[in-house]
C-alpha cells in the first residue's frame, strides 16, 4: 500500500528536484563566481553597497504600494463579484485581461498614457491640459496593479463566496452596523484569501521588469530589472545570481510570515 | 474526464495538423530539398526583392529568420539546433562570437566582390583581417532632435544635451556603452576609456543630465520619438533613418566630439552546413547594383563604396549618415574592453538611472 503511494510520488518529486531544486542550487551555486569565474563573495558584498541597498529599498516601495492598491480595488470588487446575477460573466471579464500577452498590454499603456495618448486627449477635452503620464511613478504603479488585480480579485472572490451567508445575517440580527460586521465578521474570515492574494501579488511585483522600463522608462529602477541586466547585457551571471539569492530568501521569509497562520484559516 | 479526453484531443490534432500542414507548405516551396541557405537577420534589414533575386540566379532556396538582438542571436547560434548559413551580428558581439568559437572562417578567395568594400571600413580592432566578417551596413550613435517642437534648436555638440531648455525631453537609448560613451565623449575623453577618473567624471556628469532625461528606453525609442513624445532623443543613426521615414520634423546630428562608429557584419556561424552558398549569398550583397538597392531599402550607410557611387546624390551626399572624412576620423569603434570593464561600465550606467530627480 505505502509502496504503491511512494510510486505515485515519483513525478512530483521528480519534477520538484528538476525544476525547483536543481535550479535554486544552481542560481546559489553561480553567485559565488566572479565575472572571470573565480570563487569570490563581492557579489553579495557588492549587494550591499548604497545602489544596491537603494534598489532593493525601491523594489520593496513600489512592490508595496502595487499590493496595497490592489488590495484597495480587489477587495470591494470581489465583494460586489459575489452579490452580482450573472458571476461567472464577471468574473471571467476579470480573468480575461490576463490572457492577453503581458507585452501587449504594456505597448497598449504606452499608447494609452502618452503625451498624445487617449487620457491626455480627454484631459485635453475637459481642460485639465496635457499631463506627463507616461514614465512617471503613477504610470508605474498603475499599469503594474492593472495587471496584477486578477490574481487578488480571485483568491478574495473565492474565500467570500464559501463564506456562510448566515454569519452576515446572525451580526445583523444581534444589532451590528454594516460597518461592524464587515470589520468584525466578514473581513477576517476572508483574510486567508487577502493573504493568499497579497502573496500572489507582491512576490513576482518585488522583480518586476520589462514594465520598469516599457512603462517607467527606467526610472524606476528593481532588483529584476538589474538581475535581466546582468544576465542578458553584462552576462555578469554571479551578481545576477547573487541577486536572485537575496530575493529568494527574501520571498521565502515573506511566505513563512503571512503562511503560517493562513494555512489554517484559508477556505478552499 | 470526457470533456478533459477531449481537450487533449483537440489541442493534439489541432497541433499535428498545423505540423503536418507546414512540412506540406514547405516542401510545396521546395523548402524541403538540401539546396536551402538559412539567412538569419535583424528584422526588416534587407530587400525582399533581392532575396527573389539571389534564388533565381543560383536557384538556392531561402529561409529568411530575424532576431532583435545580438544576445538573443547568440544564443541561439550557441545552443546549436538550428542551421544558420550566415547571420549578421553587430561588432562586440562578433568579438564574443570570434573568442566563443562560435564562427567560420570566410575564405575570401570565394568572395571577388570584397574589393567594392572602403577599406575604411576593412581590418578594424574586432576582426583583423575580414578574417571572420565582411561589412554589411555601418552607422553611429547622435542626436535625433524635433526641429519644430524645439522652435528651430540645432545641436553641435553632446553638450547641448545638457541645456536648460530640454527640461524632461531626451529619450536615452537603454545601452551602457552608448550612454556612458557619449557621457565620455562629451568631456573629450575616448568612448573606449578605462580611466577610472575619467569615468567616474563622465559618471557625475551624466548625473547632472537627470532632469533632462524623460526616460531610457529599448527600441519604443523608435515609436516615442516619430509619436513625438519626447523632442530629442540619443539614438543609433539606424534607427534615426528610420524615425526620419516616419516624421520628417525630426533631423539627425553626429556631435562634433565624435560618436561611436558601429557596424553590422555578414558572419557564417559554427552552425553552417551549406558554406558554398553562404559565400555566394554574402558576395552577392556585395555586388555594387545589388547594395545600392539595398542601401537604399534599408537607409543605413553602406560600406561599399562602388554601390555609393551609383546612389542618388540627396544619400550618398546626407553628411548625416556618411560623414565628411573630419568628423568620420573622430568616430571610433567599440573595443572589446573585457568582460570585468564591461560589467564595470554598466554599474556605472545602472548608478545612472538610479539618480532620482
Amino acid at each position: 500500500m505505502t509502496r504503491t503511494r511512494n510510486l505515485y510520488l515519483i513525478p512530483y518529486a521528480a519534477w520538484m528536484l528538476l525544476f525547483v531544486a536543481t535550479p535554486i542550487v544552481l542560481i546559489v551555486y553561480n553567485s559565488f563566481f566572479d565575472v572571470e569565474g573565480h570563487f569570490t563573495l563581492g557579489n553579495f558584498q557588492k549587494f550591499l553597497t548604497p545602489v544596491y541597498l537603494r534598489m532593493t529599498f525601491n523594489s520593496f516601495w513600489y512592490a508595496l504600494l502595487i499590493t496595497a492598491f490592489s488590495l484597495l480595488v480587489a477587495y470591494p470588487t470581489a465583494y460586489w463579484l459575489t452579490r452580482t446575477k450573472h458571476k461567472q460573466l464577471w468574473l471571467l471579464l476579470v480573468i480575461v485581461p490576463s490572457w492577453i500577452n503581458l507585452l501587449l498590454k504594456a505597448y497598449a499603456f504606452i499608447g494609452l498614457f502618452g503625451t498624445y495618448g487617449f487620457v491626455n486627449s480627454v484631459f485635453e477635452m475637459v481642460g485639465i491640459g496635457t499631463q506627463q503620464i507616461l514614465f512617471t511613478d503613477f504610470s508605474f504603479v498603475f499599469v503594474s496593479v492593472y495587471i496584477f488585480i486578477p490574481f487578488m480579485i480571485l483568491p478574495i472572490y473565492n474565500a467570500i463566496e464559501e463564506l456562510n451567508p448566515s454569519l452576515v445575517y446572525a451580526s445583523r440580527d444581534l444589532g451590528a452596523s454594516p460597518w461592524m460586521t464587515f470589520r468584525r465578521v466578514v473581513f477576517p474570515l476572508t483574510l486567508g484569501g487577502v493573504k493568499a492574494g497579497c502573496q500572489a501579488v507582491f512576490i513576482p511585483a518585488l522583480s518586476l521588469f520589462m514594465i520598469t522600463r516599457l512603462i517607467a522608462g527606467n526610472r524606476v529602477v528593481t532588483l529584476g530589472t538589474a538581475i535581466e541586466q546582468h544576465f542578458l547585457v553584462t552576462q555578469d551571471w554571479g551578481m545576477g545570481s547573487a541577486i536572485a539569492v537575496l530575493l529568494i530568501i527574501v520571498m521565502a521569509v515573506i511566505m513563512l510570515m503571512t503562511g503560517n497562520r493562513g494555512a489554517r484559516n484559508t477556505i478552499r | 474526464m470526457t470533456q478533459l479526453v477531449r481537450l487533449f484531443l483537440a489541442v493534439f490534432i489541432a497541433a499535428f495538423g498545423l505540423m503536418y500542414w507546414t512540412s506540406y507548405l514547405n516542401s510545396s516551396h521546395g523548402y524541403s530539398g538540401s539546396d536551402t541557405l538559412t539567412i538569419y537577420n535583424w528584422g526588416d534589414y534587407i530587400d525582399p526583392e533581392l532575396i527573389a533575386e539571389f534564388e533565381k540566379e543560383t536557384g538556392l532556396k531561402i529561409i529568411y529568420q530575424t532576431f532583435d538582438s545580438n544576445e538573443a542571436m547568440m544564443t541561439k547560434i550557441e545552443q546549436g539546433g538550428t542551421t544558420f548559413d550566415v547571420a549578421i551580428p553587430s561588432e562586440y558581439a562578433i568579438s564574443k562570437m570570434k573568442e566563443e568559437n562560435l564562427l567560420l572562417p570566410i575564405d575570401h578567395a570565394k568572395i571577388p566582390n570584397l574589393t567594392n568594400i572602403d577599406s575604411r571600413f576593412m581590418d578594424l580592432s574586432f576582426d583583423p583581417g575580414n578574417q571572420y566578417s565582411i561589412p554589411y551596413f555601418w552607422g553611429t550613435v547622435g542626436i535625433i532632435y524635433n526641429t519644430e517642437m524645439l522652435d528651430g534648436k540645432t545641436f553641435t555638440s553632446w553638450n547641448d544635451l545638457w541645456s536648460e531648455d530640454l527640461r524632461n525631453q531626451i529619450l536615452l537609448v537603454d545601452g551602457a556603452r552608448e550612454v556612458i560613451g557619449f557621457g565620455l565623449n562629451s568631456l573629450n575623453y575616448s568612448l573606449n576609456d578605462t580611466n577610472e577618473e575619467h569615468l567616474q567624471e563622465a559618471k557625475r556628469k551624466l548625473g547632472t543630465l537627470t532632469p533632462n532625461v524623460k526616460a531610457i528606453v529599448g527600441d519604443e525609442i523608435k515609436m516615442l520619438l516619430a509619436g513625438e513624445e519626447a523632442a530629442v532623443g540619443v539614438v543609433w543613426s539606424g534607427d534615426a533613418s528610420e524615425i526620419m521615414d516616419q516624421n520628417d520634423k525630426l533631423d539627425y546630428v553626429i556631435p562634433e566630439e565624435g560618436s561611436n562608429l558601429w557596424f553590422d557584419n555578414m558572419v557564417i556561424p559554427k552552425t553552417a552546413r551549406n558554406l558554398e552558398g553562404a559565400h555566394k549569398f554574402i558576395n552577392f550583397m556585395l555586388d555594387p547594383e545589388v547594395a545600392a538597392r539595398n542601401t537604399e531599402y534599408v537607409g543605413y550607410s553602406t560600406p561599399n563604396a562602388e554601390a555609393l557611387k551609383l546612389l542618388p546624390e540627396d544619400i550618398s551626399g546626407d553628411e548625416r549618415f556618411y560623414p565628411d572624412p573630419e568628423l568620420t576620423d573622430k568616430l571610433e569603434v567599440y573595443k572589446n574592453l573585457g568582460k570585468k570593464m564591461l560589467s564595470h561600465y554598466n554599474e556605472l550606467f545602472l548608478e545612472f538611472k538610479m539618480h532620482r530627480k
